[in-house]
């Protein structure tokens, strides 16, 4: 099963490769991984996609509690969450498909960060089903580079929605 | 305040942690320290050792036999390096250590600098938590969360790195008063909602068993465990590392359990209908490995000072988070004085199956058996040494044949079973408990890992035996190659040995051997009376093989008893 991890940590040098040096030492694959401060410059969210069954991810979990830098752990996984993720695609822009190209993007509510002769940048962000969406339709118009964010993901305040409601 | 330099900062924090003996060999980027050390001599001791492994061994023998944490220090890169194993080994038997290595100047940090190498990135994965310091004034803090890490919840190494600059910059010596962390709380007492679950299920069961572990020793809980074994009229296995946590003499001990544990254990886990366990993970070798087929009639309460050890092996019906000596006080409290239920039907099988097959050899020819030596030291010095075991089939006739009659006696690498730990782990015992008799049981191939040590022994005019077991091999190599490898003896046999009394000797050690079993007796009396470093060398019969055995991934209940199992 699919698991979104959220830890909250000091925000210290060595802090991501303790976390990641875990999945390494049990040769899990990370999906993804985003840090960033948190308002408290004392401190950093990580947000962390992976794979695996529950016994393994509840071994994981408690053995992110016993790290000296891990302050709160939770696994959003059976939560009522806001997960979103951002990406920068860029897409090559020929005589004949500009304006597909920007139907699309309409579509997606992408905006338009970059425009060139030869290619449009556009920003997007949603769940990670929408970005793939997004990626997908752009495939067949040749796409050039793209860079995207990872999960970022929150519990919201509100129990009223079921999982994956929001999609 | 007081201003002094880092390396100044750094005795005095040991100092102020009650610190008195440090094991280490100097070298470039810690010389300030070495620099400095003599002003603290009177009050640390510093144990120069051959080998920055041996160091780490010796640091970790002595907390194993005081309980108090074991301080190395030593310099960047190779010899850093060199700690790895001892680190690693430290761990895996949860044992509080603390390494400080000198590292390259911050601002040549990563620009592979003489003698550099990333000490935090190596030791990660086998430490509990590590430090890079990064400013003067930061090395006391970081000393002191390093001793508490180390010494609370689960004991384990913790690595401290400091950069030469940092070491010779001067500040103001600042020691906080205490320390907290905020993503670390260890755990001690238990939750009392699962404890009175644990208490209904003890006292529900029909065939209930305790199976310790090392965690009672950290934990200093043998009077709550005897008490408990007592009230509820229950057996007592336990594990390697849990030998000497429970009184070998106590009708209710039956012995180690798991891969060479004995007969009447292993049936008895088998056939519990009740696992209560304390300080014990459930490691492979104490469970047969076999974790589907380990103690199907039971349910399991598990006690444990680190959450991450439930669930791990075992599916656990009652696990309790704490320190088991808490826990048991919590336990005794709901227990009644005298419980109702007769356990004379489950004591009295227990009975029959040691009955059955006790742990024995047959000592008649005229080589010596291993067995027979051990328990000839056990009777001579009836559990009253400590013994430092190394790895092999001699570590495991020491756990089978000496009867520990007290916690911290029994040393031994258990989790990551490392040749050469023992001889340095016996003398960093010796330095911790200078009233007792250490006695440091090695075999020939694990004790050529680090006889280098016999100079540091030597040179600290030290009063210590060992016992060298020669058998000319790698005997449990040679063990696992009659029993599971058509005998096919590829490189366990050792074509050149040295004399390893005449190499004792060489130290300034003295030396002894015994080739006949009618000299044992007196070999062993001779050399554990004569003062200093003494070497008793033994020649023990290569053929002899280390039973009951479970074959790895065997159910508890299948064991090999004998050579006419082995086909
Ligand atoms: C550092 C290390 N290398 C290799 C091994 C694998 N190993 C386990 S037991 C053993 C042989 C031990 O021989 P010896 O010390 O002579 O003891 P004996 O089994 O003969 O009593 C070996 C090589 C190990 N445990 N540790």
């Amino acid at each position: 099963m699919r698991h979104t991890i959220t830890l909250l940590v000091d925000n210290e040098s060595g802090v991501l490769s303790r976390i990641a040096g875990l999945f390494s030492a049990r040769g899990f694959n990370i999906e993804s991984l985003n840090v960033a401060e948190t308002l408290d410059p004392e401190t950093s969210r990580i947000t962390l996609v992976t794979s695996g069954d529950d016994f393994i991810i509840q071994q994981i979990i408690k053995r992110f509690n016993n790290m000296v830098n891990v302050i709160k752990v939770s696994d959003l996984s059976d939560e009522v969450r806001v997960e979103r993720e951002m990406v920068l695609v860029r897409v090559e822009a020929k005589e004949g498909n500009r304006a597909e190209i920007l139907r699309t993007a309409d579509i997606f509510r992408a905006k338009v960060v970059d425009v060139g002769l030869k290619s449009y940048t556009f920003e997007l962000t949603g769940d990670k089903d929408k970005i793939t969406a997004f990626i997908e339709l752009l495939q067949p118009m040749g796409i050039k580079e793209i860079a995207r964010t990872g999960t970022v993901a929150m519990k919201r305040e509100t129990k009223l929605q079921k999982r994956g409601e929001e999609k | 305040m007081a201003r002094m330099i880092g390396a100044e900062m750094f005795f005095e924090t040991l100092i102020h942690e009650g610190i008195d003996v440090v094991f280490g060999l100097p070298g470039g980027y810690v010389l300030k320290v070495y620099d400095v050390m003599p002003k603290y001599a009177d009050r640390i001791k510093h144990v120069l050792a051959r080998h920055e492994q041996g160091a780490t061994h010796m640091a970790d023998g002595y907390a194993r036999a005081s309980g108090k944490p074991g301080v190395v220090l030593c310099t960047s890169g190779p010899a850093a390096t060199n700690t790895v194993t001892g680190i690693a080994t430290a761990q895996m038997d949860s044992s509080p250590i603390v390494v400080f290595t000198g590292q390259v100047p911050l601002p040549y940090l990563g620009s592979d600098a003489f003698q550099e190498a990333d000490h935090i990135g190596i030791t990660r994965p086998c430490t509990k938590h590590n430090y890079l310091v990064r400013r003067t004034i930061d090395l006391p803090r970081a000393m002191k969360e390093a001793f508490y890490i180390a010494g609370t919840g689960r004991p384990s190494p913790v690595l401290v790195d400091m950069p030469k600059d940092v070491l010779l910059g001067e500040d103001e010596l600042v020691i906080p008063e205490s320390v907290s962390l905020r993503g670390y709380k260890p755990p001690k007492k238990g939750h009392p909602g699962q404890i009175k679950r644990a208490v209904e299920m003890m006292l529900a069961a029909k065939k209930p068993l305790i199976f310790g572990g090392g965690g009672l020793i950290w934990s200093e809980a043998t009077p709550e465990l005897i008490e408990f074994a007592h009230r509820l009229q229950v057996p007592v296995t336990s594990t390697l590392m849990g030998l000497g946590a429970y009184p070998p003499d106590d009708p209710l001990f039956i012995s180690m359990l798991g891969m060479h544990g004995s007969y009447a254990a292993n049936m008895a886990v088998h056939d519990s209908d009740l696992v209560i366990s304390i300080g014990a993970r459930f490691d492979d070798r104490a469970t047969g490995g076999n974790f589907e087929k380990f103690a199907p009639n039971a349910k399991i309460v598990h006690i444990d000072i680190d959450p991450a050890t439930i669930d791990k092996n075992i599916v656990v019906h009652c696990p309790i988070v704490g320190d088991a000596k808490e826990v048991l006080k919590q336990i005794l409290e709901l227990l009644p004085a005298k419980i109702k239920t007769d356990r004379k039907e489950w004591l009295g099988q227990i009975k029959e199956w040691q009955k059955k097959h006790p742990l024995t050899y047959n000592q008649n020819g005229d080589k010596i058996l291993t067995s027979y030596v051990i328990d000839t030291l056990s009777k001579i010095t009836d559990g009253e040494a400590i013994i430092v075991s190394d790895v092999g089939q001699h570590q495991m006739w020491v756990a089978q044949y000496y009867k520990f009659k007290y916690p911290r006696t029994h040393i031994t690498s258990g989790g990551l079973g490392t040749m050469g730990f023992g001889f340095p782990a016996a003398m960093g015992a010796k330095f911790a408990r200078p009233d007792k008799l250490v006695v440091s049981v090695c075999g020939d191939g694990s004790f050529q890992m680090n006889f280098q040590e016999l100079a540091t022994a030597v040179e600290n005019k030290m009063d210590l035996k060992i016992l060298l077991l020669n058998n000319g091999h790698h005997g449990m190599v040679r063990q696992w190659q009659t029993m599971f490898y058509d005998r096919n003896y590829s490189a366990s046999k050792f074509e050149v040995l040295p004399d390893f009394v005449k190499l004792a000797e060489s130290f300034g050690a003295k030396g002894l051997k015994a080739k006949r079993p009618e000299d044992l007796e007196a070999t062993l009396k001779e050399g554990l009376s004569t003062d200093g470093v003494v070497l008793m060398e033994i020649f023990v019969d290569c053929e002899e093989l280390v039973y009951p055995m479970i074959a790895p991934g065997g159910a508890m209940n299948e064991m090999i008893l004998g050579a006419s199992d082995v086909a």
